[in-house]
């Protein structure tokens, strides 16, 4: 039974499942990256997750533990932010840290709350790579997922139920990507070559609701 | 692979320890790959940092020093430092009157100082920014992630560095900044791929009898490739674009014939007097030139020419004496 808030453990349960993903998935990311990129998008993000892992690993067994929501977003952006670095670094990070800011000093979110970190955190992403819907990055993937969770926060949907659309809208964003040029990023040098091509960052993002809605529906 | 290495996931590690011992102008902070002069810079004047992927040099380790760079963050081969970096070494050089953030535009390298400038800014630290768009082998389009930044750099580095060794304040140090990125292009050519230490396998292929036109300093595709051609005819291909994109008539020039590694100064120079002679016959007049490899790709063998349209004030700051170990003169 799904339950109304998601606590710290939770959070933590998703941000391993996510990484459980990326790890699975290194050479597929990477695969996808160097159709249209640099090759090591999944190398990137496997080596972030696993930055992130020591690190509350070191909080939790003896250095400062992490009991807020927003100490758990501040050490996890920041520690993508300083061992991934390209661009995924700064926007993945980005997104994290903007969450931490908008959960504040709470232990546990409820289904609006999370959803509040989360648009802030793809706010954060707009902000950043100043990329639009439509100009084939992680924002395609990352935009409906959030319209889809506040859509069915709005209906009365508990955490878990939003995930799930959003998981699924994350899907539909990323595979929607394939036909377009890309606008922004290493990608958009190629112009018309980059069409045809799944974006590396949308399918991370989608993992990264996938990791969501199943961490969600199993709390 | 035949590199002076000892193992490739070391080359930025061993290249500083070695750096650090080579040069007694620079303190080395290896721990965070930060490269700092050993003299800092008097309170009150503004400090300036850049920072990039490795595997450029001198640019920009070797051209920290007085009159240019007061610290330069290094990343990986080819790959933007990260914002800790930047705002470590910010914080180490500021002296009170701010600091100027040099970006070369890449995608990584403007996200990462950007989140730099945030956290800088709220430890309460004054930071600009410029961004380098000089190549003109990238078609510039509000649909694209723009021209990428290269051999200007260098030289906005030196007239940028020396305007902040006078004491000028922040925004006139930006603004002086903004002119010189607003005023100068490039564009470069290949002869040879290069090799980065940790893919251990050339980044592209070209024929003996091909070159690439319009190369980025990554090795990244140009906007053709050629049979090879004379030193006159490339000068041309090199000069033609970047005469179109801008107006250098009616001021003075900087040009700077910049070598990518792999090319020895004699062609350099070679080129330098075929550059010279179309740039005068087109009716620019060349003011000051800079011949050698300033930014490099590894090894590759290639050049690139960047144009700077002049005025007495940057000519006035490019005379000034610079002492690092890439550019050395009047001190």
């Amino acid at each position: 039974m799904a339950k109304d808030t998601v606590d710290l453990t939770t959070l933590i349960a998703w941000l391993d499942a996510f990484r459980g993903y990326v790890t699975e998935n290194r050479a597929y990311l990477t695969e996808l990256d160097s159709a249209i990129g640099d090759a090591d998008h999944g190398i990137n993000m496997t080596r972030g997750m696993d930055a992130v892992f020591a690190k509350i690993t070191e909080a939790q067994d003896g250095g400062t533990p992490l009991t807020t929501a927003d100490d758990l977003f501040k050490a996890v952006g920041m520690t993508m932010v300083t061992s991934v670095g390209g661009a995924s670094g700064p926007l993945y990070g980005t997104f994290f840290l903007r969450m931490g800011r908008t959960s504040g000093t709470a232990a546990s979110l409820d289904a609006a709350g999370l959803g509040a970190a989360l648009r802030a955190g793809f706010d954060g992403v707009v902000a950043r790579g100043k990329a639009e819907a439509g100009d084939k990055t992680m924002v395609d993937a990352m935009g409906p997922a959030l319209d889809a969770y506040d859509a069915a926060v709005a209906g009365g949907a508990d955490p878990a139920a939003a995930a799930q659309a959003a998981f699924e809208a994350a899907e539909a964003g990323r595979d929607a990507t394939v036909p377009l040029v890309a606008r922004k990023g290493r990608a958009s040098y190629l112009g018309e070559r980059s069409a045809g091509h799944l974006d590396p960052g949308a399918t991370s993002t989608a993992l990264l609701f996938r990791a969501l809605a199943e961490t969600l529906a199993a709390s | 692979m035949k590199k002076l290495i000892n193992n490739p996931d070391d080359v930025l590690a061993d290249a500083l320890v070695g750096l650090a011992a080579a040069e007694p102008l620079l303190n080395v902070d290896k721990k965070n790959r930060i490269v700092y002069r050993a003299t800092p810079k008097e309170q009150g004047k503004v400090a300036l940092i850049s920072g990039g992927g490795s595997g450029h040099e001198p640019m920009h380790g070797g051209l920290v020093g007085f009159g240019m760079l007061d610290a330069a963050c290094a990343g990986a081969v080819f790959t933007s430092p990260t914002p800790d970096q930047m705002e470590e070494a910010t914080k180490v050089v500021d002296r009170g009157a701010g600091v100027l953030h040099i970006v070369k535009n890449y995608t990584g390298d403007v996200m990462n100082f950007e989140m730099a400038a945030e956290l800088a800014d709220a430890a309460g630290i004054q930071v600009e920014s410029v961004v380098t768009h000089d190549d003109v082998a990238v078609e510039d389009s509000t649909w694209t992630a723009g021209r990428r930044g290269v051999g200007l750099t260098v030289l906005l580095e030196k007239i940028v560095g020396a305007c902040a060794e006078t004491g000028a304040d922040l925004a006139t140090v930006k603004a002086l900044a903004d002119k010189v990125s607003a005023s100068g292009r490039s564009m470069g050519m290949a002869l040879t791929s290069c090799t980065v230490p940790a893919a251990g396998k050339p980044t592209f292929d070209i024929a003996e009898d091909e070159m690439e036109i319009g190369v980025g300093i990554h090795g990244e595709p140009g906007r053709h490739r050629e049979k090879l051609a004379s030193a006159h005819e490339i000068a041309e291909m090199l000069v033609d674009p970047i005469l179109h994109d801008h107006d250098f008539a009616g001021a003075p020039a900087i040009v700077f014939v910049n070598g990518l590694g792999g090319t020895p100064l004699i062609e350099l120079y070679l080129m330098y007097g075929e550059v010279a002679a179309l740039l005068e016959k087109a009716g620019v007049t060349i003011a000051r030139s800079l011949v050698g490899p300033y930014m490099t790709s590894l090894e590759m063998a290639g050049t690139s020419v960047t144009v700077l349209k002049a005025d007495d004030e940057i000519l006035r700051f490019w005379d000034a004496p610079v002492v690092t170990p890439g550019m050395r003169w009047g001190a």
